[in-house]
């Protein structure tokens, strides 16, 4: 008896603590580095919700964010979506309540908006995308979309690779995480350019969710299959995934880079580092530094100018030609 | 007598995951069967069975099971400890993250195995001792207590890496998760499970150890008044699981010679918690299978693997597994098996 009831007495003070706890991390997740400075008369208050540090890309692309609002006196809102939907369209609303003039943000997956942006428009803020799309039906939801074109990448890739095969190719793809938009668009992208080279197929084709172990586990499965000794090219979604291919690749015994050709998207270090290896072949850029486009689209805005519904970002193609030593070490991410 | 029926009950137990396991295994041998249009070819190159050897060490699909399938198999032995004691630990995916971290951060600073190895491991026993703390001493529900760890201890490793990818070169290192043995030519993690599976098992089922888990999660009050300290016990099972985590940590590191602090172990907690539940341990706590929770890591690796080798296409990928899941559980279920044998005898009178 008195075991159990001073059991039950330990709950009862604990629970109240854990929940105002659990509240806190909350609030630290959705508010987190806000700084609740005094806002000066005059100065932009912009909410921006990162879909959360999943790479040296997204790290690069939120370092170019926060500077570029430092260097112009924004007041920056940034919260961490820990690459969960219900975490930003939670930090969304708390932009909402605290009635910032504009808010921004990279969208995790494409659909499920609709609500939340609704909410935006009526509290009359209006709302930027960067990096990734939205699925909406009611396109006035948002002002423009800041960011690379998955499917000009996608395009790229494919074209890139047409010529280096001559044509000919028995492609394997590793496709990111199901559902998002890069992964669609870069699919579509490629498949639309090698549409019309009747003898490059794809043979192979599954999610490596855009991580290197993933890249890795699903390109040995595919080197076992059937149809394995046949891939001679691979496309990759993302520099990650090709990076886990490698290793796949190594490990079975062949030469990647020679024995099968790899393209990927993003251009990240390692990446740059494995075209200097002879291990890859070539990265679609997909350029992170978004930071002084995003700034001036929104003052642009906010000074009353009209917005084109895209606004594209420059980005450039690096293969085995153009990478050397000195190209890696410019690389700012 | 009592240890004899209890034993008996562990091997019907095990039974039932063995079953599934050989039925999935069959399902990619009728389906390479139906593709080579011939049975004949079960073994050749290509199919499901085949094994090769490549600079004499084997490799095929089923390699690759026990291979990638590790990871989850050594979380799924401490969290048998864990649900043992009633509870659950939310957090090893988390934990391997940061030993990930830890190890690559160390190894790129120029650390030599021998240094890097026990840090790591000792981290994430730390870690473990934290839950084992709110869990034991603190009497915080397990699943609250150890939501914490799952949701800081991301953080904690990305803190580690500074959100970065480390790409580390070790051959020690790179042998963790790659490596084969001349003697023994299993791949390196799987000889971990094997070991670690050994260490475990004596020390729970040749001392009193075990016993003393299973009495603080079958009766709380009841082994308190038989002398038990149930907070030690609780204690040592969390900081043995986030020990598992570590190790496991280790392995997925190694595996892709990098530390990836946001997906390194992402939901393999969940994993780890099927595994140990469909080899026969129930989540309500007070028994555990070892054996069952071995099983239980290897079928849903093969699951995985089956995806891969049919081309199910990633987008539906989710709804066959939920089905095997679905299966597994049923044919797990004695109320389930009784209607279902009701009905087959009632249709033969």
């Amino acid at each position: 008896m008195n075991a159990n009831h001073a059991h039950r007495k330990t709950n009862g003070s604990i629970l109240p603590c854990l929940l105002t706890a659990l509240a806190l991390t909350g609030t630290l997740l959705v508010g987190c580095s806000s700084k609740q400075s005094e806002k000066q008369e005059g100065q932009i208050t912009v909410g921006f919700s990162q879909i959360g540090a999943e790479s040296g890309w997204r790290t690069a692309n939120t370092q170019s964010i926060k500077s570029e609002a430092e260097k112009r006196g924004v007041d920056l809102r940034f919260s961490d979506a820990q690459g969960k939907q219900e975490n930003q369209i939670r930090a969304i609303r708390t932009f909402i309540q605290q009635k910032v003039d504009v808010i921004a943000f990279s969208p995790v997956v494409e659909t499920g908006w609709q609500p939340v942006l609704e909410e935006a428009k009526r509290a009359g803020i209006p709302v930027f995308l960067t990096d990734r799309a939205v699925d909406v039906t009611d396109d006035s939801l948002y002002v423009s979309f800041i960011g690379s074109d998955f499917i000009e990448e996608g395009r790229r890739a494919g074209e890139w690779l047409a010529k280096k095969m001559d044509g000919k190719a028995k492609i394997a793809e590793l496709q990111g995480t199901t559902g998002s938009a890069p992964a669609i668009d870069r699919k579509k992208g490629f498949e639309a350019f090698i549409a019309d080279y009747p003898e490059m197929t794809i043979i192979k084709s599954q999610s490596g969710d855009f991580t290197r172990a993933k890249g890795k586990e699903v390109f040995e499965a595919f080197l076992r299959s059937p149809e394995g000794s046949e891939i001679n090219a691979l496309y990759a979604h993302n520099d990650d995934m090709a990076l886990g291919a490698i290793q796949a690749i190594e490990e079975a015994g062949k030469k990647p880079g020679t024995d099968i050709v790899i393209v990927s998207i993003d251009g990240v270090h390692d990446a740059f580092q494995a075209i200097l290896d002879g291990k890859l072949n070539c990265t679609v850029e997909c350029n992170p530094l978004i930071g002084p486009q995003v700034f001036d689209a929104v003052e642009k805005y906010l000074a009353g100018e009209e917005l084109p519904k895209r606004i594209q970002i420059e980005e450039g193609v690096f293969d085995e030609n153009i990478v050397t030593q000195e190209v890696l070490d410019k690389r700012q991410y | 007598m009592e240890t004899k029926t209890f034993r008996s009950r562990a091997a019907t137990k095990i039974v039932w995951p063995v079953l599934a396991l050989a039925l999935l295994i069959l399902v990619n041998v009728l389906l390479d069967a139906r593709s080579f249009n011939s049975f004949t070819d079960a073994f050749r190159e290509g199919a499901f069975l085949h094994i090769s050897f490549k600079n004499g060490y084997p490799s095929g699909a089923l390699i690759d099971i026990l291979n990638h399938g590790s990871k989850v198999m050594i979380l799924a032995l401490g969290m048998s400890l864990v649900i043992a004691t009633g509870g659950v630990d939310l957090s090893v995916g988390a934990v391997m993250a940061i030993s990930g971290a830890t190890a690559a951060v160390l190894t790129v600073r120029g650390l030599p195995p021998t240094v890097v190895i026990p840090i790591a491991l000792l981290i994430s026993m730390v870690c473990g001792l934290w839950n084992g703390i709110l869990v034991g001493m603190l009497k915080i529900q397990p699943i609250v207590a150890t939501l914490i760890l799952m949701v800081a201890g991301r953080g904690v490793a990305q803190m580690i890496t500074g959100a970065q990818i480390i790409t580390f070169h070790s051959p020690v290192m790179e042998f963790i998760g790659n490596g084969r043995l001349a003697w023994l030519p299993l791949p390196f993690p799987f000889i971990l499970v094997l070991i670690m599976l050994f260490i475990t098992w004596v020390s729970t089922r040749k001392t009193a150890i075990g016993l003393l888990v299973e009495s603080v999660g079958s009766n709380p009050t009841a082994s308190r008044f038989a002398g038990v300290r149930a907070t030690s016990v609780i204690m040592m099972a969390y900081i043995f699981s986030g020990f598992c985590a570590g190790i496991a940590g280790l392995i997925a590191a190694s595996n892709i010679k990098a530390a990836d602090p946001t997906h390194a172990g992402l939901l393999l907690e969940m994993d780890a918690i099927f595994a140990v539940v469909v080899g026969g341990t129930a989540l309500t706590g007070g028994r555990f299978f070892l054996g069952g929770a071995i099983i239980g890591g290897i079928l849903i690796q093969t699951l995985t693997t089956t995806m891969y080798a049919q081309d199910v296409s990633a987008d539906v990928a989710p709804l066959p597994k939920a089905i095997v899941v679905l299966i597994v559980c049923l044919i797990q279920s004695e109320t389930f098996r009784n209607k279902l044998s009701k009905t087959w005898r009632r249709k033969q009178s």
